[in-house]
């Protein structure tokens, strides 16, 4: 039987692998991947606690993370592909301008 | 009577006329016009207002106008804390005195109107009618000044004449010494107003009214301060000084020799006849306060006798013609206020009248003298002029036979009738008036026989036509048809100053009709005018005493029929007049009176020294010229001082002017350091402090913003190490952070 618990292990565990790999990956692209990763395993966990307290409100804010992770992407890949035609590089290590 | 407000207006309408439009538009004959037919105007006013007056009974002679307001009510305290109320009318007043002056203001001063119309002839058209302006202005004042039934009314004319002598002296304005002559004037008159106006102050607080037949009546109710130097003593002491000052006495005479810069007429009209003798006018309306203070009236006969013998004496050697009239004209001033000094009021106006009239006569000849040399006032320059201006001579002979005291012209029975009152007052005074006489005739024969007899002294001249130059004391002069030489402007004085001489001129010659007559007339008057007051040791009435007595007296006692002096002299005039006061009493009561003929014995003993005056003046300067030049030779040091007239011009200067001066620079320095310092050392202090602040605003408030701005910036450089500019560090910093609090949330739970 499957369990709340095992969608749990699940759930962070994705989050941690989306984690790792915003704060390891040096391709931007990747670390944009990963935030999905994220925000899936956060989907996760909204469907998990909607199923378990039988309540729908979950499963829409779920709909409604994955239209605006939709939407991220998209600004993001922008946001990415304005950057590559400046710098002709996606490596995040070289993205800093706002230092000091 | 009613209409006597016009008398002074209407010359003041010339004025005005002639000042505005006539300097820009008029033709001379019209400002001439002008000028002469407002005189006219108020001369036959004053005429028809002097005899409506003699028709009245002599004790209501008195009429006043009022005007209209001039100060309305203002309350002001007085000497004894009482509020009294300030209120000043335009008021006219005409009573004997100021009817008597009058006729000699409007009179003479028709004369001298129409004789400038011939002694201006050469001036340019504009300086013609401003010539006009200013004397039909002098008019009005000096007109207003007699009427004026209130000491400020008068104080108006008063000021405003002296303004008109400082415009008409300095007439002749682009000459320097004439500029300052006016300014001399002006200056030495101000002194003299000074004391006026605080005796008017005085009289204010001390009576509450400026009206001065409200003064006089309640003047003769206070007590004669015949051993105490009271209230009225001093108000007479300083209305006296201001009538020093108008009527050239010592110490403020200098001014009057200097006035001669002006044109003749106006030292006819204001430096002889009218304008100096306000002064004595003033004395004379003041009667009654005079004589409730003998003290002042004894300074105002020693002053008046000082006077008259001082100028005599200067008189003797002066040279140029209009300066032995001045002088002659300071000592006759000198006479009126000795007259006034002992009590004798009638006698000093009655002097101040016939004075009027043969010293104009006197200074009109003296123009015409000058108008025939073209300009020379020297009389060392002169002589024998006698057939040339024949006219001018025998007027000038019968003025100066006035002024001599010699029967029976006028000066003869005004002087003598003032000698003969101070003969009864004091010896001394009187021994002194009579060595003027001497004296008087004296000089002004000397003046006839440098003038009018010897020998031609002049600077050549061809007789008839032909225009050859001169060399000498050419005169730059026109010739214009028939009669008239021009004499350019400014009269000087010293010789050899020919500017040019490009005209032709003459020789001496006759005035013009428009002199000459005003000169005969005048004549007529100083044959005529001394008949007025034939004393009563000759059989008159002494009309014009009798006639001015009311002027001199409170009228608020008529009831108290008091001796008057008259009666005891035991005239046969039935008419006591009941207005004699107590000060009257008094001013006479320690008089004795001589016999009649006694009278006639020192009358025959003036003329005496009349002729023998003129039979000196005969022998030095007629039959033996030499003689004069050996004794001035002989008393050269007496000769030096007298010619540089007791050295009293460079007194003032050493001391006053010189005082002014040292006082004026002192001042300045006190200005430059003291004033001047205060106000630099404020501004060193303001520019001090602003220092500190700015150094308090750049250390301290600065100091503070910059320590803030350091702090900061030096901790910058801690924290912004922290701003690496890599997402993945804040990434994980976040991440870190999310998992402290969670885990700080966990185990605090």
């Amino acid at each position: 039987m499957i369990t709340p618990t095992h969608y749990l292990a699940l759930s962070a565990a994705l989050f941690m692998i989306g984690a790792i790999g915003v704060l390891t990956r040096r391709n931007i692209i990747i670390i944009l991947m990963s935030i999905e990763l994220m925000l899936n395993a956060v989907n996760i966990n909204f469907v998990v606690f909607s199923h378990q307290i039988q309540n729908v409100v979950g499963q829409v804010f779920a709909v409604f993370v994955i239209c605006v992770a939709a939407a991220e992407a998209a600004v993001g890949l922008a946001i990415i592909l304005a950057f590559y035609r400046n710098k002709e590089t996606v490596n995040i290590d070289d993205m800093t301008l706002l230092r000091w | 009577m009613d209409l006597i407000w016009l008398i002074p207006l209407l010359p003041g309408l010339g004025a005005a006329v002639n000042g505005l439009v006539g300097v820009r538009f008029f033709s001379k004959r019209a400002a001439g016009l002008v000028a002469c037919a407002t005189m006219a105007a108020a001369l036959a006013l004053a005429l028809y207002a002097f005899f409506e007056l003699l028709g009245l009974p002599a004790e209501s002679r008195e009429h006043t106008v009022r005007l209209m307001p001039w100060i309305t009510g203002m309350p002001l305290q007085l000497a004894d804390g009482a509020v009294g109320t300030f209120s000043i009318p335009w008021g006219f007043r005409l009573d004997p005195l100021s009817g008597v002056m009058i006729l000699v203001v409007t009179g003479i001063g028709f004369l001298i109107h129409v004789y400038s119309t011939g002694y201006m002839h050469e001036e340019p058209r504009g300086a013609y009618a401003r010539f006009f302006a200013y004397l039909n202005l002098f008019c009005f004042f000096m007109l207003m000044l007699v009427l004026g039934d209130n000491f400020l009314v008068m104080f108006v004319g008063w000021e405003g004449v002296g303004l008109c002598s400082y415009l008409l002296i300095g007439y002749y304005y682009e000459k320097k010494s004439a500029a300052d002559a006016g300014k001399k004037a002006f200056i030495t008159n101000r002194v003299g107003d000074w004391g006026f106006i605080l005796g008017m102050f005085l009289v204010w607080t001390t009576f509450g009214s400026l009206d001065f037949r409200t003064v006089a009546n309640a003047a003769a109710a206070m007590p004669v301060e015949a051993a105490t130097f009271g209230t009225l003593s001093l108000i007479t002491l300083l209305l006296f000084i201001g009538a020093t000052g108008k009527s050239a006495q010592i110490p403020l005479y200098v001014w009057l020799p200097d006035a001669m810069e002006g044109p003749t007429p106006v030292s006819a009209l204001i430096h002889a006849a009218t304008m100096v003798t306000a002064g004595v006018y003033m004395v004379g309306r003041n009667a009654v306060l005079f004589s409730h203070a003998p003290m002042t009236m004894e300074v105002v006969a020693v002053v008046g006798v000082a006077t008259a013998f001082m100028a005599a004496t200067i008189g003797l050697v002066q040279n140029d013609i209009k300066r032995v009239l001045a002088y002659s004209t300071v000592s006759q001033l000198g006479y009126m206020f000795v007259a006034m000094g002992v009590g004798a009021f009638a006698a000093g106006i009655f002097h101040l009248m016939t004075h009027g009239v043969f010293k104009a006569l006197l200074f009109l000849g003296s123009g015409a003298v000058i108008h025939g040399m073209a300009g020379q006032q020297d009389m060392r320059h002169m002589g024998a002029l006698k057939k040339y201006l024949p006219v001018t001579f025998l007027t000038m002979m019968i003025g100066t036979l006035a002024i001599a005291g010699l029967p029976p012209l006028s000066g003869f029975f005004s002087k003598d009738e003032i000698l003969y009152k101070t003969f009864l007052h004091n010896k001394v005074i009187w021994t002194a008036a009579a060595a003027t006489a001497l004296m008087t005739a004296f000089y002004m024969f000397r003046l006839m026989s440098m003038t009018f007899y010897g020998t031609y002294r002049g600077p050549a001249f061809e007789h008839g036509g032909g225009h050859g130059r001169k060399n000498g004391h050419g005169h730059d002069h026109d010739h214009v048809q028939g009669q008239g030489h021009g004499h350019g402007h400014g009269h000087d004085h010293d010789q050899g100053h020919g500017h040019g001489a490009h005209g032709t001129w003459h020789g001496p010659h006759e005035a013009p009709k428009s002199m000459t007559v005003p000169l005969m007339l005048l004549a007529a008057g100083a044959i005529v005018a001394g008949f007025v007051g034939v004393p009563a040791a000759l059989g008159g009435g002494n009309a014009i005493e009798h006639f001015l007595e009311p002027s001199f007296v409170a009228h608020a006692t008529h009831t108290v029929p008091a001796l008057s002096e008259h009666t005891i002299a035991g005239e046969s005039k039935g008419e006591v007049v009941g207005h004699a006061t107590a000060a009257a009493e008094d001013a006479h009561a320690g008089e004795h009176h001589l016999s009649v003929a006694g009278e006639i014995g020192l009358m025959a003993f003036s003329v005496l020294l009349a002729l023998v005056g003129i039979a000196t003046a005969w022998r030095f300067y007629v039959r033996a010229p030499e003689i004069a030049d050996r004794l001035a030779a002989r008393w050269a040091g007496a000769h030096r001082v007298l010619s540089n007239k007791y050295y009293v011009d460079e007194l003032y200067d050493a001391t006053v002017i010189r005082g002014t001066m040292a006082g004026a620079d002192g001042l300045w320095v006190v200005d430059a350091k003291v004033v001047d310092g205060a106000v630099n050392g404020t501004g060193w202090v303001t520019v001090f402090s602003s220092w500190i602040s700015h150094l308090i605003d750049k250390y301290v408030v600065d100091g503070l913003l910059n320590v803030v701005g350091a702090v900061f910036e030096e901790g910058s450089y801690l924290f912004r190490r922290a701003q690496t500019g890599l997402i993945q560090n804040y990434a994980l910093v976040m991440l870190f952070g999310v998992f402290a609090f969670v885990s700080v949330y966990l185990f605090m739970r």
